[in-house]
């Protein structure tokens, strides 16, 4: 029996090396193929060869921009709400409003960001917006990623022990010096956990950015103006690559991009666990 | 020395006490989180209510064709079967081989191994791939399952698909089945094994009966996941089409087997990028049925649920 | 150092050496039939006591005896509990405390309070003490706030080259002393201490009962106790409570003995309170 399980385990390690193995082997292969210089001009073209890597990372970093922006105080506000002042019967009422926001499927809001926020809010308030672009990507990006940081950081307030509260109270607090001076300070590790995993999760969203912001290779930075990110590029290949695949560059710029897309993702989560574990053995 | 002065006399003492009961601070600080938790239901129900409006008009047509019909260039006929169909087997194989898989990699972890540095490996491995980009899994499951063991799979089929999604949730559900696990207090192994029970008659009569609701609240989760989940098949072989047609005197194994297969949140995806205005409206209805169908998969999976955890309790 | 006047005009009225003789209604917190409900149960019920200014006073009893119910009433700490309700009347140097126009959050800046386990923010030494002060929103002078709080709460010689450092760090005693340090720090007039030392070893415990005897020259001290030696040693009066148990369960308190010290412990009117203190029961 143990060893069937110890199997099971040991498969997942089998995943990671997978993942990489098959990253890395085709991602060397591109680097082999283009020139250094080409990821910083002529914009985003694989299939005409032009690999403007920095684009893919401009357009990916405004819209994790714009969706923190949105998420960050979103979530920490509900989080500090559902943990601080909501009574239990209230919290039994919004809560699975959060739980079931986070079961949307990314690309029912990517529709939701293409149909609605672009025509609704995003043109509405600046009539030069693109059909595609960035704010409504990044908007919808930010919406996705909101029950994420309130989940986490609300996790992180409830583990404040109680004996916190009520010594401030006992001091003659008041409740918002009790939720921002004493709980939000304590649980401060755990918000920035939960911030740098909304940044790992809206780098790799790729549905609502596929849907949202476009295929617009050249660089940009005006958020009113589409834009593909690295998550796009992957999608606008994979649609096509039923005719790109094999032994050229633009098949396996797809490789290279989903190797960045690991790294950075990988590096964030370990940076946030890092900040989780410091704050876990405060108490 | 500061000096201390405390009111001695009931009207000092009174207008020490006094305070305004209206706070300014308090009441704006709580309304503005109240208005921040509420603006996720908010856009919850724009969201709902925005689909189902541009939705009504095809229903409203149609009926239940738009759900029987298949894919077609035709807005007036297309409708979302294969995808429906599709996404039924992919979530088939996230079941079958993901939820075995899941639980005994979460059993070894939790109730076999030792801490040793071994062990934290392979958790620390499984909590990162539980953070790696749902878009990374379809290159891996392009790499591997399309490719390189095409052989197996016949390329662009469900199987390819299917594995590609198992590999996502895994993490996922080693996690959740782990967290349900630890859960169960240790007393109750000791009770099993003090009356002679051996490792294994202890788990499976005693620690997994106690933690199989909470590992099926995770698989409801996890399937709902794999269920709504699209940028993996994009690469792992899924079409996005306005038309495919499977040969007509396929068995359901080789629709499985040898087939090009789609899902329902591609169909959702491909008719979002159609630059008619009548796909629009099919975007939504597609959107209708994507919704109904992972609440009733999180219906089902909640009274089975239910069911398992009446029994362990008799 | 200016000395303050407190209300002993209205205590020296009366002789303090017999209850009998006491006036209900002198004392700086005077309870009358106070009630507190947890739901539709009562914790305790219809609890009548006067507490006497500069003087210790202890709330002795069995566990569920309502002690630390009653002593968060004081400073309507009984508040922060949804279901708790409170009937009857509460006074603070005559004026009711849970009259509609007291402000809870004013009463607590008066009614300090220390808690069983010691409950550092995690800070610094120093914006723990200042803490009290800040959201007060006094902004000057509280270096010197902070020595002398450390100082009266016997912490400043140990912890003067570290203000800044977590207050984590300490040990538990000083932790201890930092929560009084913190109490004191606000100015209040009564320190509530929810058995202060129970979580102590007996040598930090006794650090603690020492500062207790020096602080009650300028504060008025209540202390919830378990350890009846303690009461013994430190108070000078002390209210035994017991607790009732219904039919179905629930636990209500009575206040059924309140004494000078060396009453309750050499010569109580109570069986039960003899009981009590004499290790029969507990």
């Amino acid at each position: 029996m143990r060893r069937t399980f110890l199997g099971a385990a040991v498969f997942s390690v089998a995943i990671s090396v997978a993942i990489i193995v098959s990253l890395i082997g085709e991602a060397g292969s591109f680097l082999d193929k283009i020139d250094f210089s080409q990821f910083f001009a002529d914009g985003w073209f694989p299939r005409r060869g032009r690999f403007q890597v920095m684009a893919l990372i401009a357009h990916s970093a405004i819209i994790t921009g714009v969706a923190v922006v949105l998420a960050v105080p979103l979530g920490i506000g509900s989080a500090i709400y559902l943990s601080e002042y909501a009574r239990s019967g209230t919290r039994r009422l919004l809560k699975p409003a959060l739980e079931v926001l986070a079961g949307v499927p990314s690309v029912v809001l990517g529709v939701f960001a293409l149909n609605f926020i672009t025509p609704q809010l995003v043109k509405r308030m600046f009539s030069t917006a693109e059909t595609s672009n960035l704010l409504a990507a990044g908007l919808g990006v930010g919406i996705l990623i909101v029950p994420l940081v309130a989940s986490i950081s609300e996790d992180a307030m409830r583990a404040v022990p109680d004996s916190l509260r009520q010594a401030a109270y006992g001091l003659g607090a008041k409740p918002w010096h009790v939720s921002l001076r004493v709980v939000v300070p304590a649980a401060l590790s755990g918000i920035v956990a939960a911030i740098i995993l909304a940044v790992s999760r809206a780098i790799g969203e790729t549905m609502v950015v596929a849907l949202a912001a476009g295929n617009a290779g050249i660089l940009s930075v005006n958020p009113l103006e589409g834009g593909i990110t690295l998550t796009g590029a992957i999608a606008a290949l994979a649609i096509g690559s039923d005719q790109v695949a094999g032994d050229n560059a633009a098949f396996q710029s797809l490789f290279f991009i989903g190797l960045l897309l690991f790294v950075m993702t990988f590096v964030l989560n370990i940076i946030s666990e890092r900040v989780v574990r410091r704050y876990r053995q405060r108490y | 020395m500061t000096t201390r002065t405390v009111p001695t006399t009931p009207d000092l003492v009174r207008a020490a006490l006094a305070g305004r009961r209206f706070n300014l601070v308090d009441s704006l600080l709580a309304g503005a989180l109240l208005l921040s938790l509420l603006s996720s239901l908010l856009v919850l129900i724009t969201l709902l209510a925005d689909t189902v409006r541009t939705a009504l008009p095809v229903f409203a047509d149609r009926g239940m064709d738009f759900v029987t019909s298949s894919l077609s260039a035709d807005p007036a006929k297309a409708g979302v079967l294969q995808g429906i169909l599709g996404s039924l087997a992919l979530t088939g194989f996230v079941l079958m081989i993901g939820f075995p898989l899941g639980v005994s990699a979460a059993i070894y972890l939790e109730e076999y191994a030792t801490d040793n540095g071994f062990t934290r490996f392979i958790t620390a491995n499984v909590r990162n791939l539980a953070g790696v980009p749902s878009v990374v899994y379809g290159i891996l499951g392009l790499a591997l399952f399309v490719n390189l063991l095409g052989g197996l799979t016949n390329g662009r089929t469900v199987v390819s698909g299917g594995l590609t999604l198992t590999v996502l949730v895994l993490p996922i559900m080693i996690i959740t089945t782990s967290e349900a696990l630890r859960a169960v207090p240790g007393t109750v192994r000791e009770a099993s094994f003090g009356v002679g029970a051996t490792k294994w008659e202890t788990i499976r009569h005693h620690v997994l009966p106690i933690a199989l609701p909470t590992i099926l609240t995770g698989t409801v989760l996890t399937v709902a996941r794999a269920f709504g989940e699209s940028a993996p098949l994009l690469l792992a072989g899924a079409l996005v089409t306005n038309f495919f047609q499977p040969s007509a005197d396929a068995s359901v194994v080789q629709l499985i087997t040898d087939e090009r297969y789609t899902a329902l949140p591609l169909v959702v995806f491909n008719w979002a990028r159609q630059p008619q205005e009548e796909f629009v409206q099919l975007t939504a209805a597609a959107v209708v049925v994507l919704l109904v169908l992972l609440l009733s998969v999180n219906a089902t999976t909640i009274l089975l649920r239910d069911r398992f955890e009446m029994k362990a309790l008799r | 150092m200016t000395s303050r006047m407190p209300a002993q005009h209205l205590s020296e009225t009366v002789d303090p050496q017999s209850s009998d003789s006491v006036d209900p209604d002198a004392g700086i917190l005077v309870a009358r039939d106070l009630t507190v409900h947890y739901g539709s149960f009562p914790a305790i019920k219809d609890v009548s006591m006067a507490v006497q200014p500069n003087q210790i006073t202890a709330l002795i009893g069995p566990s569920g005896c309502g002690k630390s119910t009653m002593l968060r009433c004081f400073n309507r700490m009984n508040d922060l509990i949804e279901s708790a309700a409170v009937t009857g009347r509460l006074t603070y140097h005559g004026v009711d405390l849970y009259s509609p126009e007291v402000d809870p959050v004013q009463v607590r800046r008066h009614i300090g309070m220390v808690f069983q386990k010691p409950n550092p923010f995690p800070k610094s030494i120093y914006a723990n003490i200042a803490f009290g002060a800040k959201i007060a929103g006094i902004k000057t002078g509280l270096d010197q706030l902070v020595e002398e709080s450390l100082t009266k709460a016997a912490l400043w010689e140990e912890v003067k080259d570290k203000l800044h450092e977590s207050a984590n760090a300490l040990s538990g005693g000083q932790q201890q002393r930092l929560c009084i340090a913190r109490a004191i720090a606000t100015s209040p007039d009564v320190v509530l201490m929810d058995e202060p030392a129970s979580a102590l070893d007996p040598i930090a415990t006794l650090r603690i009962e020492e500062l207790m005897t020096e602080l009650k020259r300028e504060y008025t001290i209540i202390v919830v106790t378990h350890n009846m030696q303690q009461a013994a040693r430190v108070s000078d009066r002390t209210a035994f409570f017991n607790v009732s148990v219904s039919d179905d369960g629930h636990r209500t308190g009575r206040l059924v003995e309140f004494d000078d010290t060396t009453t309750i412990f050499t010569n109580p009117r109570e069986k039960s309170t003899e009981d009590y203190i004499t290790g029969r029961f507990g």
